[in-house]
């Protein structure tokens, strides 16, 4: 079966939509539109489920290696005969899981929507702009060359500028979608930099080649650019720090993950959607694009690591003080990219088996991290639009206003049970078998990553039982507001969806079919490795538990007792304060402040003057032009007589 | 004929010229402007006349030069009349001081 004959479909239904609906939805498709992006988004998420049936059980497999296909090859830009800038559909195994995990989220998150959005004035916009994201992240995920992403990659930032500035009218989502864009473009700088790099050395900007070109020990390439070096560290590293600088910012890694949390403000659906299982997983996903480069290059890893680690823990402390549930959620999901961070960093390339004994060169971190990205993009969508059918029926974030609707909105309550028991690792949900295969990983490479992912893993189990206890239990419920009750069938079908795959996706043998090198990895289950974490997060779900599942002082007491440390971390360590202090007072002050004195007055200044003068001057000569025939006569013979003089007395040649 | 000196007849053209020149700056009137610049051409005709004779007597170059410019004096007479009604026509006269709107 040919692949280009409907593959390029899938990321074209979601374009069409946002075209139709952006241009003509609010004239005609006002209460359409919904049915309308759905419907096309069905349809690609069928295409994208029978393009992985066909890719990994019929034809993906060659031998026993699944191959990277190049399924459509447009040249879009010549620049010489070597240099061009490609359109192109790359099929690999992470690339078409991304399709199904997209896609699919991407439709749940549409259905979902149509309960949610319902009577929203901006309806079809809305839709048009899920469109426009989907189109972004799907060409993103199945992008050939490294500028192919780059263009995508900015185009899903700018649809997530315009769904997190959706309610235009909120002062808070205004800064909020200006703070996301502006940090992440900060952060693409870098992006575009270790492109600049990688596609200077690697003499290409096709990922295959880049990969051939700067893995291979004894080209001239690789020579290049491991001898080539600044400030004592080799241009590899470089350029692969300053990619990973872009995933970082993109995928909210500590330091640039101040945006994530007010991207909240956006539609609930849309946080769902872009905020915790697609577009942040961005970063997680490049790293993993471009991992046969990474691997060979141990200092990048290292910073891939330790950044992946810190953001991990750090979130999670942060995550079991805030009293926004969306908040909670937002640091969680930076905790989770945290942990596909660094499984990605303590990876090896290669299928070994992974063995507990096996300390060195083995894949099993990135077949981890990806597993743990294809798990997470379910329960934490389920726990996203949970949040959102509860902040639907409560008509608020604050934990404080919820509490006892278990009775209300039972299915809700049932499936957020079950993707927090996904998230906290417990057997048999899906969270369980990815966490342990990152733990796996973590456990072979450093004990120091292993046990701070051990402990965040605790850490995890609490928080989400403190938001769970508080939703659902906790106190009777203030709310009598029985009219619309739980919501419509378009809101709970994502749900039930979701929560039957967040129970499903984790006994799938992932290592089948996604490792670092295409060929199957099989991982051993251990029950007294399992042990350790399970024993945690069951002890962090009786903490949650004894402490919020009832009404009661315990909590205050506690955050009391913690002091300082519960303050800093309510405060989120007061990161927003440093950034603000760095950009307000030392980059406002000492450059930004000059900077407007010398445009004000030297730039200006000059322009200024130079009109000026040319005033001036036109003013004096200006009556000359006196409209007078007789004076231009005297002018023309005054011309002619000085000319004579000049010719006969003083020019001789 | 030949004793007359040619200076003699460098005068004359000169002096025309100039009263030609004094006429063109002096005089308000269009037509008397018009009539002082048939003057100026003149009095170069009559230096083409003379320098032909004196200086080459066997060619006839400056007297076709001569015979030119009387021709194109008078297409270019009447286009500068032409030009002077129309002003009449807009202005309601004649005089070069009513006539400064194309100035800054």
């Amino acid at each position: 079966m040919n692949y280009s004959s409907y593959i390029a479909l899938i990321p074209l239904l979601p374009l069409a939509a946002f075209v139709l609906l952006g241009l003509f939805g609010r004239k005609y498709f006002n209460q359409s539109a919904g049915i309308i992006a759905t419907m096309l988004l069905l349809v690609a998420a069928g295409l994208s489920l029978y393009t992985a049936y066909q890719y990994f059980f019929v034809n993906g497999k060659v031998g026993d290696a699944y191959q990277s296909i190049t399924a459509v090859k447009y040249t879009w830009l010549t620049f010489s005969e070597n240099v061009s800038i490609d359109m192109g559909i790359l099929l690999d195994p992470i690339s078409v899981m991304m399709l199904v995990v997209v896609t699919f989220v991407s439709l749940m998150v549409h259905i979902f929507s149509l309960g949610y959005m319902k009577g929203e004035e901006r309806f079809a916009t809305y839709y048009a702009f899920l469109g426009l994201f989907t189109f972004s992240m799907l060409g993103l995920v199945v992008s050939s060359n490294l500028f192919q992403i780059y263009m995508f990659w900015e185009l899903v930032g700018a649809s997530s500028y315009l769904l997190i500035g959706y309610y235009f009218q909120k002062p808070s989502a205004v800064a909020a979608s200006k703070k996301a864009f502006i940090v992440t473009r900060f952060a693409d700088l870098g992006f575009l930099i270790g492109i600049l790099i990688l596609a200077f050395y690697g003499e290409s900007l096709d990922f295959n080649t880049i990969i051939h070109n700067l893995t291979t020990q004894q080209s001239s390439q690789f020579l290049a650019i491991t001898s080539a070096s600044f400030l004592g560290v080799s241009a590899l590293t470089w350029g692969l720090v300053m990619v990973f600088m872009g995933g970082a910012g993109k995928s909210a890694m500590f330091p640039l993950h101040i945006w994530l949390p007010d991207a909240m403000e956006g539609p609930t659906p849309v946080s769902a959607l872009i905020h915790a299982a697609t577009m942040v997983v961005a970063g997680v996903f490049l790293v993993a694009r471009l991992f046969p480069v990474f691997s060979i290059n141990s200092d990048a890893l290292t910073v891939v690591t330790i950044i992946g680690v810190t953001s991990a823990l750090f979130a999670a402390i942060i995550a079991c003080t805030q009293t926004d549930i969306k908040r909670v959620l937002a640091y969680s999901t930076m905790s989770q990219i945290g942990y596909m961070m660094f499984a990605l960093g303590v990876s090896g390339y290669g299928g070994e088996n992974a063995r507990l004994t096996d300390s060195v060169g083995q894949g099993l971190g990135y077949t981890a991290s990806m597993f743990h990205l294809f798990t997470h993009a379910f329960f934490k969508s389920l726990l996203f639009l949970g949040a959102g059918a509860v902040i639907h029926l409560v008509h608020s974030n604050e934990m404080k206003d919820m509490g006892g609707l278990r009775k209300l909105m039972p299915i809700t309550h049932i499936s957020f049970l079950i993707a927090c028991l996904a998230i906290a690792g417990i057997w048999p949900f899906a969270g369980f078998f990815s966490k342990e295969e990152i733990l796996l990983a973590a456990y072979n490479k450093s004990m120091v990553v292993y046990v701070i992912a051990l402990l965040t893993s605790g850490l995890t189990a609490f928080y989400m039982f403190r938001l769970y206890f508080s939703i659902f239990w906790n106190k009777e419920a203030a709310v009598h507001d029985h009219h619309h009750g739980e919501g419509t069938l378009s809101m709970k079908l994502p749900l039930i969806l979701l929560a039957v795959c967040s129970v499903a996706a984790g006994f799938i043998h992932f290592g089948n079919y996604v490792s670092s090198d295409g060929t199957a990895l099989a991982s051993e289950f251990h029950l007294s490795f399992a042990a350790a974490p399970l024993a945690l997060g069951i002890g962090g779900i009786l903490l949650a538990m004894w402490l919020y599942k009832t009404a009661n002082d315990k909590p205050e007491r506690l955050a009391t007792a913690l002091g300082g440390l519960y303050k800093a971390a309510y405060k989120k360590f007061y990161i927003d304060e440093l950034y603000l202090f760095i950009t307000k007072k030392l980059v406002f002050n000492l450059i930004g402040r000059p900077a407007a004195w010398i445009d004000k007055n030297i730039i200006d200044g000059l322009m200024n003057g130079i009109a000026a003068a040319t005033g001036w001057i036109s003013n004096l000569i200006k009556t000359l032009q006196s409209g007078k025939v007789q004076n231009y006569l005297l002018y023309f013979f005054g011309g002619i007589a000085a000319l004579v003089i000049i010719f006969i007395y003083i020019w001789k040649p | 004929m030949s004793d007359i000196p040619i200076s003699h007849i460098l005068f004359v053209s000169t002096a025309l010229f100039f009263i030609g020149m004094y006429g063109l700056f002096t005089r308000r009137n269009m037509i008397t402007m018009l009539m002082a610049i048939e003057l100026i051409l003149n009095s170069v005709n009559i230096n083409f006349v003379v320098f032909n004779k004196y200086l080459y007597p066997d060619k006839l170059d400056g007297i076709f030069f001569t015979i030119f410019i009387v021709t194109i004096a008078a297409a270019e007479a009447a286009v500068a009349i032409a030009i002077i009604i129309n002003l009449y026509r807009s202005h309601k006269s004649i005089d070069v001081e009513d006539a400064t709107d194309m100035k800054y």
